[in-house]
């Protein structure tokens, strides 16, 4: 069953390559069938894969399957090859689950859309880099899928290509993203002219070996790897792009925005883990990093009035999280919170399609209310993410898995105290903006009919999600609530395990916790003070809403838009608008003379043949006077 | 030696076919001239031949005359056609081609 594995990428880019080619002569019923079908095959097939792997799972702890050798030349040898340990079969599981969960709901919400073949040949194409990006056994296949990954991500935020400000939108996130890739590409240059290698297992081994910790091209190396997660996981400072990228269709935002792409950084870093632990300094700053870009999302988030962007921020903060947890150390963490944030971020952004979906493309929540009663299903689904973003204690699985991050940030040696409490802030302020969502669109009055539930096919994913959203949290328990470690002895065979201040016992657990939960309620509750209809501050604030100074500053994201204009697009353009520049001077000469050259010959073309004639027998002349010489 | 005067008899004709050719306007005495040029060429082919008693030449004879009679018959079909078009056999009308 195990040698199944090389099927599941190829399965999506059949789908893709069979949608791409005759997309054109295919009915609507049929595209769907292939665009779902491909992935949906894919993921039994990861099931399939997985029961292989889980008969001999603690014995053989990894599977490898050479399909051919793609670059064979002097001392490289790149192979397409696959590499299947737990960690990556995590991924798996979640890109064909998820993503199989998606492509049925866009189904239907594309339904209508004249780009039905093309958005599925992207969509499909999209899974199968994803999938060769996690399954890749050496750096070099999973920068081929990184980079396949990037490119579907751009041909998806412009989807809908007649609007020239999703084009910019596409174009913005291609090339601050491209920023990371080319970090990335360079840190593989180095790593291979120091290591003679590109296998990650091999890379590893010789690391280890060649590098102490601390050494100069272990901090390079994973320095420049670090900007190219951070560039793909929309992180401080290439954080700008995912709030435009927004401008897709909203499927698009769930899978490669929310659940899969968008965490291929925090796969990177937990994937090349050793390097990190080889570089002490860098994974100070992932966690800073982290720790500062999910308190500035955050912060963002609660401020803004599109329903979408409201959740790139929360996406934004909540890898963060795992970028905070990957900092101290706690990498299954960080793999767990993974795990619970594509399910319950893919279902809230697949519940926001669908109230989009039924008010006619209505993305301000100013304009929605009320919607409560009208979409039932959409609110019970949309409530449970929510809740779940929010970590809602005991019953929702982002508890479990933020709770996880937070005492490891509490209790790691390679953190401090004051991480925690940025951490913790921001906890709360997660709790203030997802409810901010619910009460503003769900409660109050009517301002927008929408025109009725979503069918089947839109249903169906949101209450699995939502079940899931649930469910998974139980996979790991703290040890003050049952002590559950089903997760974390899974990955413990990919991963290493976290270290431990040695004063730590369950009482200081339990009142981590509290504090953690205190945090969350009271966002919520702060949340339901401000923005539920007919709550004190609600009502007070219903005439005139203030408009703090600060509003605006959050609504743009912190002006980091503003400050790279100014830093790098203006002078940029200005730079090459200048009339003069000098450069061009001298290309402006080569064409000047080589006009002047066509000038001339062209006056010998006057289409008298008798004066051809007479060419011809002066240049035999010459010539024969010139051998005669 | 034959081969000498046939040479300079081959020279003088073609000298006089090229004159006649860059001189003369109307394009049948042209083709004239290219005639009288391709016949000087093939007497040298001959004089060759006779000077060292091989048949190559008398070989490049034929090649030249079977050309000779391809590149009339083309060429007649082409004068046939300028005279239909332009009602004037003068070379120089033909100048529509210019670079």
């Amino acid at each position: 069953m195990l040698s199944l594995l090389w099927l599941i990428p190829v399965l999506p880019l059949a789908g893709f390559l069979l949608l791409a080619l005759c997309g054109g002569r295919l009915s609507r019923y049929q595209i769907a069938w292939v665009g779902c079908g491909s992935v949906g095959t894919a993921a039994v097939t990861t099931a399939l894969v997985a029961a292989g792997f889980f008969c001999t799972f603690p014995d053989q702890e990894s599977y490898r399957q050479t399909l051919w050798n793609w670059i064979d030349t002097a001392g490289m040898t790149v192979g397409i090859s696959w590499y299947l340990d737990a960690l990556s079969l995590l991924m798996v599981a979640v890109i064909t689950g998820i993503g199989f969960l998606i492509h049925l709901y866009s189904a239907e919400y594309m339904a209508h859309d004249d780009g039905y073949a093309r958005f599925f040949a992207y969509m499909n194409l999209f899974v199968s880099a994803m999938l060769t990006l996690v399954l890749a056994d050496n750096l070099l296949l999973l920068y081929l899928g990184w980079e396949g990954v990037g490119l579907c991500s751009y041909l998806l935020i412009g989807f809908w290509y007649r609007e020239p400000e999703y084009g910019t939108a596409a174009q913005k996130a291609f090339i601050v993203t491209r920023i990371g890739d080319t970090a990335f590409a360079i840190g593989l240059f180095i790593l291979f002219t120091q290591l003679t290698s590109l296998s990650i297992q091999e890379v590893q081994s010789r690391a280890v070996e060649a590098w102490p910790v601390g050494s100069n091209p272990a901090m390079i190396v994973a320095v420049l790897f670090l900007i190219g997660a951070v560039g793909k996981s929309a992180q401080l400072p290439l954080q700008v792009w995912l709030p435009d990228a927004m401008a897709g269709p909203t499927p698009v935002s769930a899978l490669i925005h929310a659940a899969t792409m968008v965490t291929a950084g925090v796969y990177l870093i937990a994937r090349m883990h050793y390097l990190f632990a080889l570089a002490p300094m860098v994974q100070e700053v992932i966690a800073v990093l982290g720790l500062v870009t999910l308190l500035l999302a955050a912060s963002s988030a609660v401020v803004q009035t599109d329903i979408k962007r409201v959740l790139a921020y929360s996406t934004m903060s909540q890898i963060g999280y795992m970028f905070l947890a990957l900092g101290v150390g706690a990498w299954s963490a960080a793999l767990f919170h993974f795990l619970t944030h594509s399910c319950f971020k893919a279902l809230l952004f697949l519940a926001a399609g669908s109230v989009i979906h039924s008010l006619h493309h209505e993305q301000d929540i100013f304009k929605m209310g009320g919607l409560r009663k009208q979409l039932p299903w959409t609110f019970w689904t949309f409530l449970i993410g929510a809740a779940a973003m929010s970590g809602v204690p005991l019953i929702t699985s982002g508890f479990y898995s933020k709770d996880w991050i937070l005492w490891s940030v509490w209790s790691s040696p390679l953190s401090h105290q004051w991480i925690w409490f940025g951490a913790v802030f921001g906890a709360m302020l997660t709790g203030l903006y997802s409810f901010r969502l619910i009460f503003r669109v769900f409660f109050g009055e009517v301002r927008t009919m929408p025109t009725g539930e979503p069918g089947l096919a839109m249903r169906g994913p949101l209450v699995v999600l939502a079940f899931l959203a649930i469910t998974v949290g139980f996979l790991e328990m703290p040890h003050t609530l049952g002590h559950v470690t089903l997760f974390s002895d899974y990955l413990s065979h990919a991963l290493p395990a976290t270290d431990l201040l040695p004063d730590m016992d369950e009482g200081s657990e339990a009142r981590e916790q509290l504090a953690v939960t205190v945090a969350a309620l009271l966002g919520i509750g702060l949340a339901a003070l401000l923005f539920l209809p007919g709550s004190l501050l609600a009502t007070r604030w219903a005439d005139q809403s203030p408009v703090l100074p600060s509003m605006t500053l959050l609504q743009g994201g912190w002006g980091f838009d503003r400050l790279y204009d100014r830093l790098f697009v203006r002078p940029w353009f200005t730079l090459t608008r200048h009339p003069h520049d000098m450069l061009d001077r001298g290309y402006e000469w080569l064409a000047v003379c080589a006009e002047s050259c066509h000038g001339w010959m062209s006056l010998t073309q006057t289409g008298h043949v008798r004066w051809y004639a007479a060419t011809i027998t002066v240049g035999t002349l010459i010539l024969l006077g010139l051998f005669a010489l | 030696m034959l081969s000498t005067p046939a040479l300079v008899l081959a020279i003088m004709l073609f000298g006089l076919g090229l004159i006649g050719l860059l001189s003369r306007r109307n394009i049948l005495y042209m083709l004239l001239s290219l005639e009288i040029m391709l016949n000087a060429a093939a007497l040298a082919f001959i004089a060759g031949g006779a000077r060292w008693g091989q048949v190559d030449g008398e070989i490049m004879f034929l090649f030249i005359l079977t050309l000779a009679a391809a590149e009339v018959s083309v060429a007649l079909g082409i004068v046939l056609q300028l005279s239909h078009r332009f009602r004037t056999l003068d070379a120089d009308a033909f100048c529509e081609l210019k670079g």
